[in-house]
């Protein structure tokens, strides 16, 4: 997509509905009058799923709410979950086994050298965690737990990351949309078209465009990539 | 510092010394220009080769080809360290070794998230549902029945290049930039199978998602939608790879390959966006302040030398030089592309070579006669709306070091004066 006057003004449509405002109109009305000027044609091919078949596959969860399922799961019920299904790669406290996923802490890191972007630290909403694991948790049998183990199980990780601080608390369909993230307000729409600006130009320089320049950094100081099983840097032959 | 010459000033460059050198010197080699006489001597004039003096295999050896036992080297390549299992993960594509702009589809990067799903396309399913007026459920042969296009893209991961914010770290083209490849897709404009379930006037935003153990699910703005997205289910003529989300995936022109969902089994059509794990907690680009920009969809115009580079050295010495190299954006065509030879002081115009097309890569060529002295190699474009790649400095003045994603910014190849080449930053 071009960033063109157009797609500027749709950036800022979708920037408020970040905010998430109700939303009414925005970026797709243009394309849409475009193409009710010429009535698309039919095909006539493929059916109709049926509402089973959608239901089967219809996962997806939105920030409010939108797609829970109905269901309920404890902190506590979580936590016995979590250590049979998910500790060995996260952790037993969400710290992250090796290079596995850190679940919890972090707090205060986004600014720092080391940002350490977890559930707690990063992650905008709730339904987030909850559409994240039903799709694809745990790692090598995803969708394989009951509706209410995936929300007790949600319900642990918040809890780790003091989101839920009640070890009673029970999570549900009727009460995860009101769950706010700590770090909700910590997001941006992309603004590259207006902080960038300077990126743009019309005529590239070509001479004398900066001082002489000296290496200042090489990667074979760093001495990481990987080799080839003859000892040489992979791929130079 | 060698001048710009034209091409046609300049005596043809000998591909034989390159080739023989290729078929296997050691290392230690890369500094000697290569000789007529190396390799074996009996295959060589005035001899008559093997090859000639023997038939060679017949028809359908092998049914499927594959390239050259001599080309053993020419493969995707992984850093272990970077992930921590397989299954979720990334391979890389051998840049360095590849010319043209059309990616072999063995050779095409690879980054999945629970593996790649080994479908069988007679039970694979597209449901289209939600804020529609006509659901739809598609099998294979029937997404085949509706009219094709034929589109040339480039797709390249967000994280491109993203081991490099900090400083220069993996020693080659492949690892700094192999995570895109360009190939040509054929199959369906995701605007014709919309129109056909007939999007209602709320339905803003469409949530894809994929059918392997990652389920991966995005949100994509029906603007994007009905402009140029495609459901491709060829790649390069035949069937997409498995790796590449066989039998269908999404293909969603200039922007990052996360969205490109494969294994593709379900479009939802909704009213806001899902915020799903892949568009908040990942690809989203931290920036110095604490917060983060998110729906960056769009790559911004790229450029790197792929030859010389780390892992493809200049091997015959001082003379006639081929600096050969891609440029990319992801808002357009590419208007231009100029070359440094000294870390970016002074440029030179690259020569366009071949298709320039709209979200493609284009080749360029700077040809230069070599004098022998080390060098700093860059390569800067500027695309069809006036963006000019920056500099790693002018790009970490707006981004800081924890963006991860989008390092688009200009990339430094030390060549030495023995011809060996270094991944380097220069200030």
């Amino acid at each position: 997509m071009s960033r063109s006057p157009k797609l500027i003004i749709a950036a800022v449509a979708l920037a408020a509905l970040a905010g998430s405002v109700a939303f009414a109109g925005g970026p797709g009305e243009k394309t849409e009058s475009q193409a009710e000027a010429k009535p698309a044609q039919r095909f006539n091919i493929g059916r109709a799923p049926s509402a089973d078949e959608i239901r089967g596959w219809d996962i997806d969860v939105r920030p409010d709410g939108q797609g829970l399922p109905v269901g309920k799961g404890t902190v506590a019920q979580g936590e016995k979950l979590f250590m049979d299904n998910c500790a060995s790669c996260h952790g037993e406290f969400g710290e992250g086994a090796g290079r596995w996923p850190v679940l919890a802490g972090g707090k205060g890191s986004l600014t720092s050298d080391n940002p350490v972007k977890t559930v707690g630290s990063y992650w905008p909403y709730a339904s987030t965690l909850f559409d994240y694991v039903r799709h694809a948790m745990p790692f090598g049998s995803p969708q394989s737990l009951k509706v209410d183990e995936y929300y007790a199980l949600v319900a642990y990780v918040l809890y780790l990351n003091d989101v839920i601080t009640d070890q009673n608390f029970e999570l549900s369909n009727s009460n995860l949309a009101t769950i706010k993230m700590p770090n909700e307000g910590g997001f941006i729409m992309d603004d590259r078209a207006t902080s960038e600006k300077a990126f743009w130009q019309k005529e590239p320089c070509m001479k004398n465009c900066i001082a002489p320049v000296k290496i200042t950094g090489r990667a074979t100081a760093v001495d990481v990539t990987p080799e080839d099983k003859d000892g040489k840097p992979r791929g130079v032959e | 510092m060698s001048k710009d010459k034209s091409v046609s000033s300049l005596p043809r460059a000998s591909r034989r010394g390159f080739l023989t050198a290729a078929g296997g010197l050691a290392a230690t080699a890369i500094a000697a220009p290569a000789r007529a006489g190396a390799g074996n001597p009996a295959n060589q004039p005035p001899n008559v080769p093997e090859w000639t003096r023997t038939l060679g295999e017949g028809v359908a050896v092998r049914p499927y080809g594959k390239p050259s036992k001599f080309e053993k080297d020419v493969v995707r390549r992984d850093v272990e360290w970077l992930t921590a299992s397989r299954e979720s993960s990334v391979s890389f594509t051998p840049l360095h070794e590849l010319e043209g702009i059309i990616t072999p589809n063995g050779l095409c990067f690879e980054r999945h998230h629970g593996g790649v799903a080994d479908v069988d396309p007679a039970d694979h399913r597209l449901m289209i549902h939600g804020l529609v007026e006509r659901p739809l459920l598609l099998s294979l042969d029937e997404l085949k029945r509706f009219p094709r296009v034929n589109r040339i893209h480039f797709m390249e991961c967000a994280a491109n290049s993203g081991m490099e914010w900090r400083g220069a770290q993996l020693n080659g083209c492949q690892f700094t930039h192999g995570m895109i490849h360009c190939v040509q897709y054929t199959g369906v404009s995701l605007r014709t199978l919309l129109e056909e379930a007939g999007v209602k006037s709320s339905g803003k935003w469409l949530l894809v998602e994929g059918a392997d153990s990652a389920a991966m699910d995005r949100s994509l703005p029906t603007e994007k939608a009905l402009d140029d997205c495609i459901i491709a289910y060829k790649m390069n003529g035949e069937a997409l790879y498995p790796e590449q989300g066989y039998p269908m995936r999404l293909v969603v022109p200039g922007w990052q390959g996360n969205l490109w969902v494969k294994w593709l089994r379900r479009i939802e059509v909704g009213d806001q966006p899902w915020h799903t794990r892949e568009e908040t907690s990942k690809y989203t680009d931290l920036l110095p302040n604490g917060k983060a920009r998110r729906f960056t969809w769009s790559m911004d115009a790229k450029s790197v030398i792929t030859s010389p580079s780390p892992q493809a050295p200049i091997k015959h010495g001082k003379g006639f030089t081929i600096v050969s190299g891609l440029a990319w954006s992801g808002n357009g065509k590419v208007k231009r592309v100029d070359v440094s030879l000294d870390g970016g002081r002074s440029w030179w115009p690259a020569r366009l070579d071949g298709p320039v097309l709209d979200k493609a890569l284009t080749r360029f060529y700077y040809e230069f006669d070599w004098n022998g002295e080390s060098l700093l190699l860059q390569s800067r474009v500027q695309d069809e709306t006036g963006y000019v790649q920056p500099s790693k400095a002018e790009l970490r003045k707006v981004r800081g070091y924890n963006s991860i994603y989008h390092n688009n910014g200009i990339q430094t190849w030390h060549v030495q004066a023995n011809g060996e080449v270094e991944n380097v930053e220069v200030a």
